[in-house]
């Protein structure tokens, strides 16, 4: 018998879920603000405190881990040749590693780009650029640029094999914090992340989180082990596959609706049907995308960014709202909750949208091409049409009264045949928000983390 | 060995020629990226750059080979590949036409060597080594 505590150090808050291994079970959970700013290790003491409180008694923890996407989480910039091809593979990679994007390079670097990662306080750069035995003259173009502009950013380099010495070479001749990995598209339409993205963990926990001032928390707890949406990652595969006679929920998507971001995770095969063909970069099973412009208070904005002047204009007369009013405020004031029936009702609003919106960027897409020998489909992305279950976690989602309506906008509302959107799936809700944790506890006891999200995975 | 990307453009789905084209390049020694069927003329070039290719065959066996392979040349030049050998062969032209005639038009569209029906692709190596220089 043995007790866990699971940290999940978010951006705003610090959530705490403990499990009793004897009973299979959580026993309790609590979150307190989080105070990376001052001290990480003040608000998880409160944090800590509630816990307590609401367990009734002290516990001694025999394991305590965490997951982290305080302090702005993992930054990357991704940089490939084509934008299609190594671009998507760099791109894809960092987000499978639990990362944001702020930044994607193509072709040849600029100055001015090479400048860019520094003053947007890039964490980590990932360097792409070629098949192996392919094109190795932009690669060392880059690599060199960002030496000449001394960029002391580590920069994982998952580019052509073929210039990996000189690569290297480049590293030490400029002084900088490189490392080598395996390319993250060895042959065209290839996708390979393993290599790149444990060496991302690994910088992200060896030096990442000492910078951001997270590290320190390891004075009293065990470790940090993973970023936080990678730990949902985890979780969310675990659930999908099952482990050992435990069997999982079979294809799944998760609809993560926060303050900055919208992330959808989808967890099936490209397709399951014979008479597609498919094309572009090969998909991974478990993947993960962000917006970063759509999200409920921070990105606000960037909902109305995406709406014509007419789209505008038919959501305030069909709502009786005045949208644009409601988001700058939102934006403004990104530690509000909803007060009033009106606010929740813009709330609602506004994750519909960002539900429908993220989901139109993360689905494939299907094309009738009219050929001599008949009509075939032309496959370019990931089909979740056959998915079993849509499940909802984030404050917006697990607080509304409604949450069906916000994860329905992930289906094919709009009759869109061309979008590969799950057409009759069951909704679910991470009622206690414990992807994060059970990503984490999957680390160690994968059958417990996945009998656990069986249990609290609510059926709407 | 230099690389070759190979495919089928346009909504043209033939995929037996394409398998043994990639099995008679590779047999030669070539580095063979085979891109498939319903490939359009900016996957062709994508892949190109990536494997920094010397030349890209284009088969076409449907008729409509002379409007997909229209522009490719620049869009080649626009890439940063304007130097890339550009192939081209299958059935390209709609019903019977003075194969000729049919050259001229794909050399003006910037094509290096266009192949008439039925050409077996044996007879394009020794083009393919004398181009390459290998």
């Amino acid at each position: 018998m043995s007790y866990y505590l699971l940290i999940d150090f978010g951006s705003t808050f610090t959530k705490l879920t403990a499990v009793d291994t004897a009973l299979e079970d959580i026993i309790g959970t609590a979150s307190h603000f989080t105070t990376v700013d001052q001290d990480i290790r003040i608000g998880y003491h409160k944090a800590l405190e509630n816990l307590y409180n609401e367990i009734g008694r002290q516990i001694k923890f025999d394991q305590v881990i965490a997951c982290s996407s305080a302090a702005g989480g993992l930054k990357m910039a991704a940089i490939g040749l084509v934008e299609e091809l190594t671009v998507e593979a760099a791109k894809r990679v960092c987000l499978g590693a639990g990362a944001k994007i702020d930044l994607i390079f193509s072709h040849h670097l600029t100055k001015r780009e090479a400048k860019e990662l520094i003053t947007q306080k890039i964490d980590i750069i990932l360097l792409a650029g070629g098949a192996d035995g392919g094109n190795t003259e932009c690669v060392l173009f880059n690599a060199k640029l960002l030496g000449e502009m001394n960029v002391k950013i580590p920069i994982v380099y998952a580019g052509n094999k073929t210039c990996q010495d000189e690569i290297e070479d480049i590293f030490k001749k400029y002084n900088l914090d490189g490392y080598i990995c395996d390319n993250v598209m060895p042959r065209i339409n290839v996708l390979n992340v393993k290599c790149a993205r444990e060496k991302i963990r690994e910088i992200f926990l060896q030096k990442i989180i000492v910078a951001k001032g997270i590290k320190k928390i390891e004075a009293e707890i065990d470790e940090v082990v993973l970023p936080t949406p990678e730990a949902v990652l985890y979780a969310a595969e675990l659930l999908s596959k099952g482990y050992l006679h435990e069997p999982g929920l079979g294809d799944i998507v998760i609809v993560d609706i926060g303050g900055a971001t919208t992330d959808l995770y989808s967890i099936c095969n490209a397709s399951n049907r014979s008479d597609v063909i498919i094309h572009g970069l090969e998909e991974p099973f478990a993947k993960r995308t962000v917006e970063g412009d759509l999200g409920m208070r921070y990105s606000a904005p960037g909902i109305i960014k995406a709406l014509t002047k007419e789209e505008i204009q038919f959501i305030n007369q069909e709502k009786g709202v005045d949208i644009v009013n409601e988001v700058a405020f939102r934006y403004q004031n990104v530690s509000s909750l909803p007060e009033n029936p009106h606010d929740e009702f813009i709330d609602q609003l506004l994750a519909e949208m960002c539900a429908y919106r993220a989901m139109h960027r993360h689905v494939g897409r299907v094309e009738e091409v009219f050929t001599p020998m008949g009509m075939i489909y032309n496959q370019i992305g990931k089909d979740l049409t056959d998915i079993e279950y849509v499940i909802g976690t984030g404050g917006v989602v697990i607080n509304s009264k409604i949450p069906t309506a916000i994860l329905a906008k992930t289906t094919n509302i709009l009759h869109n045949h061309s979008e590969l959107r799950p057409i009759h799936p069951h909704f679910m809700l991470d009622f206690k928000y414990i992807l994060a944790a059970m990503g984490l506890l999957s680390q160690k006891e994968p059958l417990l983390a996945l009998k656990i999200m069986k249990k609290y995975m609510k059926i709407l | 060995m230099k690389s070759i990307v190979i495919g089928v453009i346009g909504a043209d789905v033939h995929a037996v020629g394409n398998k043994i084209i990639e099995y008679t390049l590779e047999n030669a020694g070539y580095t063979v990226i085979n891109i498939g069927v319903l490939s359009s003329q900016e996957d062709f070039i994508n892949a190109a750059i990536e494997t920094d290719a010397k030349l890209i065959m284009v088969s076409s066996l449907y008729g409509h080979g002379e409007i997909d392979c229209r522009g490719m040349r620049d869009k080649c030049i626009e890439s940063g590949i304007g130097d890339i050998l550009l192939y081209v062969g299958g059935n390209i032209v709609v019903g019977k036409q003075n194969f000729e005639e049919v050259k001229e038009r794909f050399y003006k569209m910037g094509f290096n060597r266009v192949y008439p029906p039925g050409t077996p692709i044996d007879k394009a190596l020794s083009d393919i080594s004398e181009d390459l220089g290998e």
